[in-house]
Order: structure tokens, then C-alpha cells, then sequence
């Protein structure tokens, strides 16, 4: 009986051995099931000593639980190969284009309005607009540039009537916010200005610029240097630096051209910057106490600092643009570099 | 303003400082360089040699083979020439191997004609030099040197026609007309590198002869609003004839083409004092008389430069008895120009009001040395040091005899501005610690007075009016870039964007999300671009505001539409050949009010465009979403009015409370064709302000339905005009607040629904927010839906 059972485990996990999925379930049958060899055995255990009963019956056990081990380790092999197979025929090219889910592109002015007045507002300034069709008064007067002076010609105008032009600046907003606020005044204006320049390459009678102002008690030329600097090494890097030189705005007084370090070469001069290392970003100054008093401001008390940078010019330099009729052009194979 | 270094010398000595680090410096304290140019670089080995010997060349009928001796370069040296004025004893320019000419010519030793030339003999066009830089001198042939030069064998030439200098060019600010002169710009030079700074006060002998210049003229100044101050001087016994070299170098260096010895001292104390002078051809005054007054309306004059003028009552003219002599500040008169033969000057020095020079100037066409000076308000206090500086190069140059007498009216001297001295104020404005006694020396070496605490301030600097002005001064001398970086110590502000700006910056997140793309154009128009959208001709929106000066008609009105704008961009993709084009834009629009004294008002539009890849309902769609983020309520309705769209293929947007948010719809074929269009084109308008103000941002929560909702289709068969719409809103109003939605999802038009019909299918969904609604409840609603359907539209379920 014992050869009996060894002959049956040594034939079944021979047979499981080389079975596939469907014969499994037959060797399952042929030897485990109730007419099966297995059981055939255990039912003729009656004949056994009561001795040898206990001993055959715990080989029998044995053999049972080797035979189902080694079915189920055979069906989970077969699966997983069967698996294996489906996966594999799923193959797909993952190089080919994924589903075409269009967006469209903002303009990079926009962008870059919106990155500089981020910076800004980061900084604790309010965004703030006004006219572009505004007074002289606000454009020129205001800002101490009267009738006939010669800072006029630096920008040449747009007239409607006498009194009334295309604002060549956004500074009108500047003091627009003064005349009805009180200090502490933090704020930029980003807009359209106009100036009667012809389009070509590098001017456009039409761009945008962003001002800013701030007034308060003990603002000084070291906050306006610290505030640029800021905005340079958010708007360019880290490692920019930022270069004064003396300039004369009718508006602010001292007056400043500031330059910016090259961000392409770092200052050791290249392309982009000329050879000089540095790249002209903006103008600035303190305001001028005439500025301040025009509008109700009393420059013994308040002291305060301007400056001004061009949209268009920052987006070109920043962008590799050269050339700022692509902006109005709106050709889509421009706005979709973007 | 192009300074010459030698020049400069004459007032500071900053030889030992090279070209770079002088721009770099210069810049750095506040006048700016644009770059400098270094004269007599482009010539090399170029010495003064004398013809010693001539003879014909052998084989050529018109060149000659000369014998030089240039003395240290070698005393017998071969060269052919084929000038005609070249002469035995003459002194000449000699290029020597290897030598270098203007225009990267170079000079090599070789043969002409077999015969050996050991260089070339120069004319002054070889030179780069002109007639009015060497008069008297032959121009086609080789420049005769003068006689003088025969001791100078060997020498270069650069250094005997004193070609070598360094122009530096300068861009000065309009506050700054003192350093629109050497001396200015010395003086700031001096400032800049700590050096000592003179100028010599001009010395004048005059003739003292017992001749006083009251017997020659008298001056009147009759607007004394518009000439602060004049001087005269009058030169008798005038010998007119070139000035020296130096003085022809000194202005050639300066831009400034040289004349006559009168002319040029004009515009050499012009350049070196920055006083405008003017001399007049004293016979040609009527009555011995200078008038300064206004020019009458109407009054001709014509200027040294030939050009007739046409002056009226708001200009200033020199007269004499009977004419107008010049225009003031701007320029001399034809009738009264210093001639060959004159032989009496009158040198006039005189300060005009700025802004009338200018105006004068530009309504006349003509922007001088002289009046883009004087525009920028020059210095009274000047006339005189100008004027003496003119005498005294008159008795330089022996070119006349000065009258003794000086004429100086003068109604009124300005007082000089004094303002407080305050140090610690000027530090804690600028966020420095510069000592005093860096500031009291650099206001002092700028020429102010500094006495008691207060300091005065000179005639020259009209620009240095309050604390900050003199700030600058310190700091800039000082070092901007001293200055060190600080955060503001100030009061907290509460930066952002208002809501409105925020708005914007949604929808253009919105609108790029909708695959559209953002453009922007031009704020101004031309008046055409009304007709080319078909907008009537009655219609309110071409009444735009007007530029006057316009560059042109296309940018000439500001656009009340930005329609225009959105088809010209479309147009220009359509002719690159791009396609299926989506594009939106936040515009500007502006609305002239009735009064042209009043500021338009400045809406926002969004304009939507596309073509290609999309239909009416691309475009509704997108105005839909807009409306559906915003949080806002809209009907669209039928629109068959506007010229510029689709009389059937465009919808009005109106909102719960009536107010129109807009258009959308396919551009009419008629217009899209005046944009070169055969396909159709869909555009939307929407007032950006409507949006906004309807807009509702925070919308509450409505609970998640606690009970199963039921749905029915139903299908109809109507006319083509049925709208769905109407349909829909049936439906809703029949069902009341049980229907929560209705939704059409189904149209067919064909055979068997029959021509000129169409089938639309219609899914209702039915809920309840408390119960589970019964069968019996619902057929009871669609029942009441059905018989509405019915009554009000003729429509039944399509069997």
C-alpha cells in the first residue's frame, strides 16, 4: 500500500509537471476527486492493521497535500504566463502624440506684465491704473515739464486737442493717486503709452510701460536701490546686480539710468549686452518735491522715489526678441512659442 | 555736444588719464558718453618732405618723378607723382612705406611705369581734410604746405596740421546747458577727477584810439519778457580771412565747418563758452541802430541759409531802423551776413527767453546750434565773459580793431538762488554717510559759495532750485554707486490687484485654457476700418477721438470698436497661411463724450476670433463658458440687426436683468470678405465691464440630491425657425422647480421628418429634493409640459 502511494504522488506530480490549464483540472479529478486513485487507496484502508492504519493514512495526507501544492503552484504559473502573454500583445507605440488637448498661448507682454507686477506686488505694491487719452496737465504739467520745455521734444506727443493727449507715460497715474491719497502711496502702473514714433525694428508709436511710486515719511535713494535690486534678481537671477548712473528726468531729482548685470554673460560682455556687460533696464529717481507738492504732498514731511521701465524692452531682451513689430503682429506661429 | 581734448586741455589738465577711464568717469558723475573718437589714428608715416628736384617720367606724358628730402625719414627719396601743382622747393605731405591713409589705405613702396616710388605725395582729400578745413589751398592736386613748415622736415603730419586729437561725444541733459561748452564740461572734468580748474577772464586792449562805440550804435530792448540781457561790441578795420589752423582744427574736431576768422570766432566762443553769439555786417544796419522787438504778423525775413520766413508777432527779431537783422537766438539774416568785404563787425551776446527760441525755431523749421541752446534757458551772467572772450580772439587773430565801449542792456540781473546748507539731511535722504567736507568741496569746485550754512548758488546752474537738486550734486560726484541697498523702513501696504484687474487675469487663464490665444493690437485706427466691418453710417460708435498729429491715417483715430483690430489679425493669419485660428483679446476701446474737452470713457472689450476648425457653436460655446465661470445667468437671442455679423447666424447675450454682455456670431460674409475671407470667420464682442459687473463669484452650495432622479426623452417635429430655445424654455416653465435640467440631444433633419422641418429630441430630467417623485407625479408634469408645447408653440410628439 505504501508502494501504492508512492507510485501515485511520483505519477501525478510527473503528469502536473508537463500539464497545461485544461489538464490540470483532469489530473485534479483523476486523482483527488471521489472516484479518484487517491481515494481509491484511503477507501481500502479498512483492510489495513490497526497498526498500520495511522501510518498510511498520514502518508496518504501527505501525498494528498503534495498533489494540491503542486496543482496550485502549477495554476498560478500558468496564469501568470498567460498574463504575461496578454501584456505583451498590448504593446503600444508610447512615442506616438498624445490626444491633441489644445490651449492656447498668452501674449508675452502679458506675461511679462504679469511677472513684474507679481514681483512688485510681492514687495507690498498695489497695481493701479488710469487714462490712456489723459490731460496735459496730468502728462506734463504735474510732472514739471510746462509748455515749451524742452523735455517735450524727448517725447514727442500725441495731441487731441490743446489740453488733451495720448499719455506718453504712465507717470499721469502716479500723480492721479496722489492727489487723492494720503501716504503711504506703494504703487505701480503698467499701461499703454504713446509717443509719435514711426514702427520700425526697434520703436513702436504704441507700448506698454510700467511705473512705480512710492511716498512715505523717510523713503531714501538706499530704498530705491534696494527695492530695483530686488526686482532685478527676482525678474533676471539671483547673481544680478543692478549699476547707477546720473540722469536728468524733469519728475525726480537725483535721477538715475539703471543698468542691470547681463544675465546671459554675468558682466563679461557678450551679444546680447554690446560687450559692456551691462543692459540698460530702467529709469528712476527720487520724486521732486514740485512733483510732491502739486499734489498736496508736503515734501518737508514725505520723501519718495519713481521709476519706470519699458514692457516691451524688458520682454525683448528677456525672450530674445529682436524685433517689436512681432508683438502687434499677433502672427499665431509667434504666440505659440509662448 | 562733441568735446575735442585739446581743447579741453586749455581749462584742465587730464592728459595723463586715458580715453576709457575718462568716458567711464564722466558718465559715472552725470555726463553721459556716447563714445569718443580718436582723431589722426587712421594716418601713419606720414611726414612734411620738400621737393628738391622734378623730371618728366619716361614713358608717361603727365607724371613726374620727384626727389624729397624729409629730413630725419631721408634726405634724397624717390617718388612719382601725377599732380600737376607739385613744384621744386614746395613742401608737401609724404606717405612713407609703409603708411597708413584714411580709409584703411596703405602706402607701400612700388614701381609706376617701371620707374621706382618710394611712397606718395597727399592731397588734403587723402587727408580726409576739405577745402574749409584748408583754405587757399589747391583741393585736387598735392596740399602745398606753408612755408613755415621747412623746418619741420621729417615731422608728422598729424602733428604739424594738428591733426591728433580725441573727440569724446557727450549726450547732455536738457537741464544742463552749461555743459553744453568746454568750459562746462572742464569744469565738470575737474569735479570728476579732483583736478584744478581756470579759466583765464579774457583780456581786451581795444584800439584806444578815442573812437567809442556810441558812435556806431545804439541798442534797445523792446520785449524785455523775451531778451533778458544784450551786449555788443563792434570791430572796426576788418581784415576777413581764414582763421589759424589751430582755431580750424579745434572747430573741425567740434563738427563745426570753419568760415571766415569772424564766423569762426562766433562759433568758437559759442562751443567754448556756450554762449550763442551773432555778428552782423555793421553797414548793413539801418540808422545805426540794433531794436530788439517782436515780429510783426506777417513780416518776411530771410535767413543767412537763403530760406524766406514768414515771422509773426510771437517772435523775437534783431532789427534795425527799417528790418528785421536776425531771428533771435536761431539764426542771422541774409541781408546783414558778414561778407568777404566787411569791414565793420558788431558781435552781439545776448540771453533770450528759452521757450520763445524754441517755439520760434520750430515754427520756422529751423533747430540751430545757437537755439537748441538757448531753448534749454542759458545763463544772463555769460553775455559778458562771451563777448570779451570774441574781442580778445579778434586781437588774437589780428583781424580787426575793437571799438572801445562795451553796449550791455540789461533791465533786470537775476538775484543768484541761495538755499540752506543742510548736510544731514541731504545724507538721510540719500541713505548715505558722505562727509562734510566732501560736500562743501565738491559744491565749491561745481562753483557754489557755501557761507554761513547757506550755500549760493551760480548764475550757469538755473537747474540747482531745491534740497534734492543739491543732493544730487553731492551724490553723483560722490558715487551713485556708493549708494548702498536698503530695505524701506516704512509702513506696512497692502499690495494686490482689484478685483476687476483680477477678473482679467481669469478670463485670460480661462480663454487659453479654451485653446484661444491672446493678441494685442493698436489702440488707434483708421477711420476706414468703419466701413471695412460695415459699421452704418449713422452709427454713434465712428464718432472717435481725433488725434491731431497723427503718423498717418491708419493709426489716426482711437478706435470705439476693436473689431477692426481682431479682423486685420485674423487677415494677416489668413495670408500667412496659418489655420484654424483662435484668437481673443482684452481691448481698450474709447468713447469720445459730447464735449471734446471731456476725457473719453475707456471701456474693455473681449473680442473673440476664429476661423478654420470651428462653427457658431465653437464660438457660443466659448461665450458660454465665460459666462459659466463668471457664475452668470444668459440668454442668447437672435440678432439680425448688426451690418458687421450673420443676419442669421448671430446672438445677442443678455443677462437676468436685461443688460446686454454681448455678441457672437458668424462674421457677415460681405465683411469677412473686405478681409480678403471666402470661409467663415466667428467673432464674439463682450463689454468686459458688463461681465464684471454681473459677475458672481462666490456661489452657494446647493445640497447633493438625497433622492433618484427620472428621465424622459421626447421628440418633435417643428420648422426649420423653431428655436431651440424657446422650446427649452417652455419646458423649464412648464415643469417648474421639479425639472432640474433640460438638455437637447438629438437633431435630425431629413426624408422622413420632410422638408423645410427638422426633428429635435429633448431629455428631461426630473427631481425632487425630499421624496422619490412617482410615476403618476411625472406623467402629470409631462402632461402639463406637453399641452404648454401644444398651446403656445403647435408642437406635438413626434409619433
Amino acid at each position: 500500500m505504501k508502494e501504492k502511494l508512492q507510485q501515485i504522488s511520483d505519477e501525478a506530480l510527473q503528469s502536473i509537471e508537463t500539464a497545461n490549464e485544461s489538464s490540470l483540472e483532469q489530473i485534479k479529478i483523476k486523482y483527488l476527486g471521489k472516484k479518484g486513485e487517491l481515494t481509491a487507496v484511503l477507501r481500502g484502508m479498512g483492510a489495513l492493521s490497526p497498526e498500520e492504519r495511522p501510518k498510511i493514512g498520514q502518508l496518504a495526507n501527505e501525498v494528498r497535500e503534495k498533489i494540491e501544492s503542486a496543482i496550485a503552484k502549477k495554476v498560478q504559473q500558468t496564469k501568470s504566463k498567460a498574463l504575461e502573454l496578454k501584456l505583451k500583445a498590448e504593446k503600444i507605440d508610447v512615442t506616438m502624440p498624445g490626444t491633441a488637448l489644445p490651449a492656447g498661448h498668452i501674449h508675452p507682454l502679458t506675461s511679462v506684465q504679469r511677472e513684474l507686477e507679481n514681483i512688485f506686488i510681492g514687495m507690498g505694491f498695489e497695481v493701479v491704473e488710469g487714462p490712456e487719452v489723459e490731460l496735459d496737465y496730468y502728462n506734463f504739467q504735474a510732472l514739471n515739464i510746462p509748455e515749451n520745455h524742452p523735455a517735450r521734444d524727448t517725447q514727442d506727443t500725441f495731441y487731441i486737442t490743446d489740453k488733451i493727449l495720448l499719455r506718453s507715460q504712465t507717470s499721469p497715474v502716479q500723480v492721479r493717486t496722489m492727489e487723492h491719497r494720503k501716504p503711504p502711496i506703494r504703487i505701480i502702473s503698467p499701461g499703454r503709452v504713446y509717443r509719435s514714433d514711426a514702427l520700425d525694428s526697434t520703436h513702436s508709436p504704441l507700448f506698454h510701460q510700467l511705473e512705480g511710486l512710492v511716498v512715505d515719511k523717510g523713503i531714501t535713494m538706499g530704498d530705491l536701490k534696494g527695492t530695483l535690486e530686488t526686482f532685478a534678481k527676482k525678474m533676471f537671477g539671483e547673481d544680478t546686480r543692478i549699476r547707477f548712473r546720473p540722469h536728468h528726468f524733469p519728475f525726480t531729482e537725483p535721477s538715475a539710468e539703471v543698468d542691470a548685470s547681463c544675465f546671459v554673460c554675468g558682466g563679461k560682455g557678450c551679444r546680447l549686452c554690446k560687450g559692456e556687460g551691462w543692459i540698460e533696464i530702467l529709469g528712476a529717481g527720487m520724486v521732486h518735491p514740485f512733483v510732491l507738492s502739486n499734489c498736496g504732498i508736503d515734501p518737508e514731511e514725505y520723501s519718495g522715489f519713481a521709476f519706470g521701465l519699458g514692457i516691451e524692452r524688458i520682454t525683448m531682451i528677456s525672450r530674445g526678441i529682436d524685433d517689436i513689430r512681432l508683438f502687434y503682429e499677433n502672427d499665431q506661429r509667434f504666440l505659440d512659442q509662448f | 555736444m562733441n568735446l575735442s581734448r585739446n581743447w579741453l586741455q586749455d581749462f584742465v589738465d587730464v592728459k595723463d588719464i586715458d580715453n576709457h577711464s575718462y568716458c567711464d568717469r564722466l558718465t559715472a558723475t552725470g555726463s553721459k558718453v556716447e563714445g569718443f573718437e580718436v582723431l589722426g589714428n587712421d594716418i601713419e608715416n606720414v611726414v612734411v618732405a620738400k621737393v628738391t628736384a622734378m623730371e618728366r617720367h619716361p614713358d608717361s606724358d603727365h607724371l613726374w618723378i620727384c626727389r624729397l628730402d624729409a629730413g630725419d625719414r631721408g634726405h634724397d627719396i624717390q617718388i612719382v607723382t601725377g599732380a600737376q601743382n607739385v613744384f621744386v622747393g614746395a613742401l608737401v605731405p609724404a606717405a612713407l612705406p609703409v603708411a597708413k591713409l584714411p580709409g584703411n589705405v596703405v602706402i607701400k613702396a612700388g614701381k609706376l611705369r617701371g620707374v621706382e616710388s618710394a611712397g606718395m605725395l597727399c592731397s588734403m582729400g587723402e587727408l580726409k581734410l576739405t577745402a574749409h578745413d584748408m583754405p587757399g589751398k589747391e583741393e585736387n592736386g598735392i596740399l602745398i604746405l606753408d612755408e613755415d613748415c621747412a623746418n619741420k622736415l621729417g615731422a608728422d603730419i598729424r602733428d604739424v596740421l594738428m591733426l591728433k586729437d580725441t573727440v569724446v561725444e557727450f549726450e547732455i541733459t536738457s537741464n544742463r546747458p552749461d555743459c553744453l561748452s568746454v568750459i562746462g564740461l572742464a569744469r565738470e572734468t575737474a569735479v570728476s577727477f579732483d583736478r584744478p580748474f581756470n579759466v583765464p577772464e579774457p583780456k581786451v586792449t581795444g584800439a584806444k584810439d578815442g573812437d567809442k562805440i556810441d558812435n556806431y550804435l545804439n541798442v534797445s530792448i523792446d520785449a524785455p519778457n523775451l531778451c533778458y540781457r544784450y551786449a555788443a561790441r563792434v570791430v572796426k578795420n576788418v581784415k576777413i580771412q581764414p582763421s589759424p589752423l589751430w582755431m580750424r582744427m579745434r572747430l573741425r574736431a567740434a563738427g563745426v565747418r570753419p568760415i571766415n576768422n569772424i564766423v569762426d570766432i562766433t562759433n568758437y566762443v559759442m562751443l567754448e563758452y556756450g554762449q550763442p553769439m551773432h555778428a552782423f555786417d555793421y553797414t548793413c544796419l539801418d540808422g545805426s541802430q540794433i531794436r530788439v522787438r517782436r515780429a510783426k504778423d506777417g513780416e518776411a525775413f530771410r535767413s543767412l541759409d537763403d530760406i524766406d520766413h514768414t515771422l509773426d508777432s510771437s517772435m523775437l527779431v534783431i532789427a534795425d531802423e527799417k528790418k528785421a537783422c536776425a531771428l533771435a537766438g536761431v539764426m542771422g539774416g541774409a541781408n546783414s551776413e558778414i561778407k568777404e568785404n566787411t569791414a565793420t563787425v558788431v558781435f552781439e551776446s545776448a540771453c533770450f527767453n528759452g521757450a520763445s527760441v524754441r517755439v520760434t525755431a520750430k515754427k520756422n523749421g529751423m533747430r540751430t546750434e545757437s537755439s537748441s541752446r538757448f531753448e534749454k534757458g542759458l545763463d544772463p551772467e555769460n553775455c559778458l565773459p562771451g563777448l570779451q572772450r570774441a574781442c580778445e580772439l579778434v586781437e588774437l587773430l589780428g583781424a580787426g580793431e575793437v571799438v572801445d565801449g562795451i553796449i550791455d542792456v540789461y533791465p533786470e540781473a537775476k538775484p543768484l538762488t541761495v538755499l540752506p546748507f543742510t548736510p544731514d539731511r541731504y545724507n538721510q535722504f540719500l541713505g548715505t554717510k558722505i562727509p562734510n567736507e566732501h560736500m562743501i568741496a565738491t559744491l565749491t569746485a561745481l562753483g557754489c559759495k557755501i557761507e554761513k550754512n547757506q550755500i549760493i548758488v551760480p548764475s550757469w546752474r538755473a537747474d540747482l532750485g531745491c534740497m534734492n537738486d543739491i543732493a544730487e550734486e553731492v551724490v553723483r560726484i560722490w558715487g551713485y554707486n556708493k549708494i548702498e541697498s536698503s530695505r524701506m523702513n516704512a509702513e506696512t501696504t497692502l499690495g494686490g490687484r482689484s478685483d476687476r484687474m483680477n477678473y482679467e487675469i481669469e478670463l485670460e487663464r480661462q480663454l487659453t485654457g479654451l485653446d484661444l490665444s491672446q493678441i494685442h493690437t493698436f489702440s488707434f485706427i483708421s477711420p476706414k476700418y468703419y466701413d471695412k466691418i460695415r459699421l452704418p453710417a449713422e452709427s454713434p460708435l465712428r464718432r472717435s477721438v481725433k488725434i491731431s498729429n497723427p503718423l498717418g491715417e491708419d493709426t489716426s483715430v482711437m478706435r470705439t470698436t476693436a473689431l477692426p483690430s481682431m479682423m486685420e489679425v485674423l487677415a494677416r493669419n489668413n495670408n500667412f497661411n496659418n489655420e484654424n485660428i483662435r484668437l481673443f483679446e482684452i481691448a481698450t476701446v474709447y468713447l469720445p463724450h459730447e464735449s471734446a474737452d471731456e476725457l473719453p470713457d475707456e471701456k474693455k472689450v473681449v473680442t473673440l476670433g476664429l476661423y478654420g476648425n470651428a462653427d457658431f457653436y465653437t464660438a457660443k460655446g466659448v461665450c458660454e463658458a465665460i459666462l459659466e465661470r463668471a457664475g452668470i445667468e444668459a440668454e442668447f437671442t437672435a440678432e439680425t440687426e448688426n451690418p458687421s455679423y450673420h443676419p442669421g447666424r448671430t446672438a445677442k447675450i443678455i443677462a437676468e436683468d436685461g443688460a446686454i454682455l454681448g455678441i457672437v456670431g458668424q462674421a457677415d460674409p460681405r465683411m469677412a470678405a473686405n478681409y480678403g475671407f471666402t470661409q467663415p470667420v466667428l467673432i464674439a464682442e463682450l463689454s468686459f465691464d458688463e461681465l464684471f459687473r454681473h459677475i458672481n463669484p462666490r456661489k452657494s452650495y446647493h445640497p447633493l440630491p438625497k433622492y433618484p432622479a427620472t428621465t424622459r426623452d421626447f421628440s418633435f417635429v417643428c420648422d426649420e425657425e423653431v428655436e431651440v430655445g424657446a422650446i427649452e424654455g417652455i419646458m423649464k416653465r412648464a415643469g417648474g422647480k421639479l425639472v432640474e435640467a433640460v438638455s437637447l440631444f438629438d437633431i435630425y433633419r431629413g426624408e422622413q421628418v420632410g422638408g423645410g422641418k427638422k426633428s429635435v429630441s429633448f431629455r428631461i430630467v426630473f427631481r425632487a429634493a425630499d421624496r422619490t417623485l412617482t410615476v403618476e407625479e411625472i406623467d402629470k408634469l409631462c402632461k402639463k409640459i406637453l399641452s404648454d408645447l401644444k398651446f403656445k408653440m403647435n408642437l406635438t410628439l413626434r409619433s
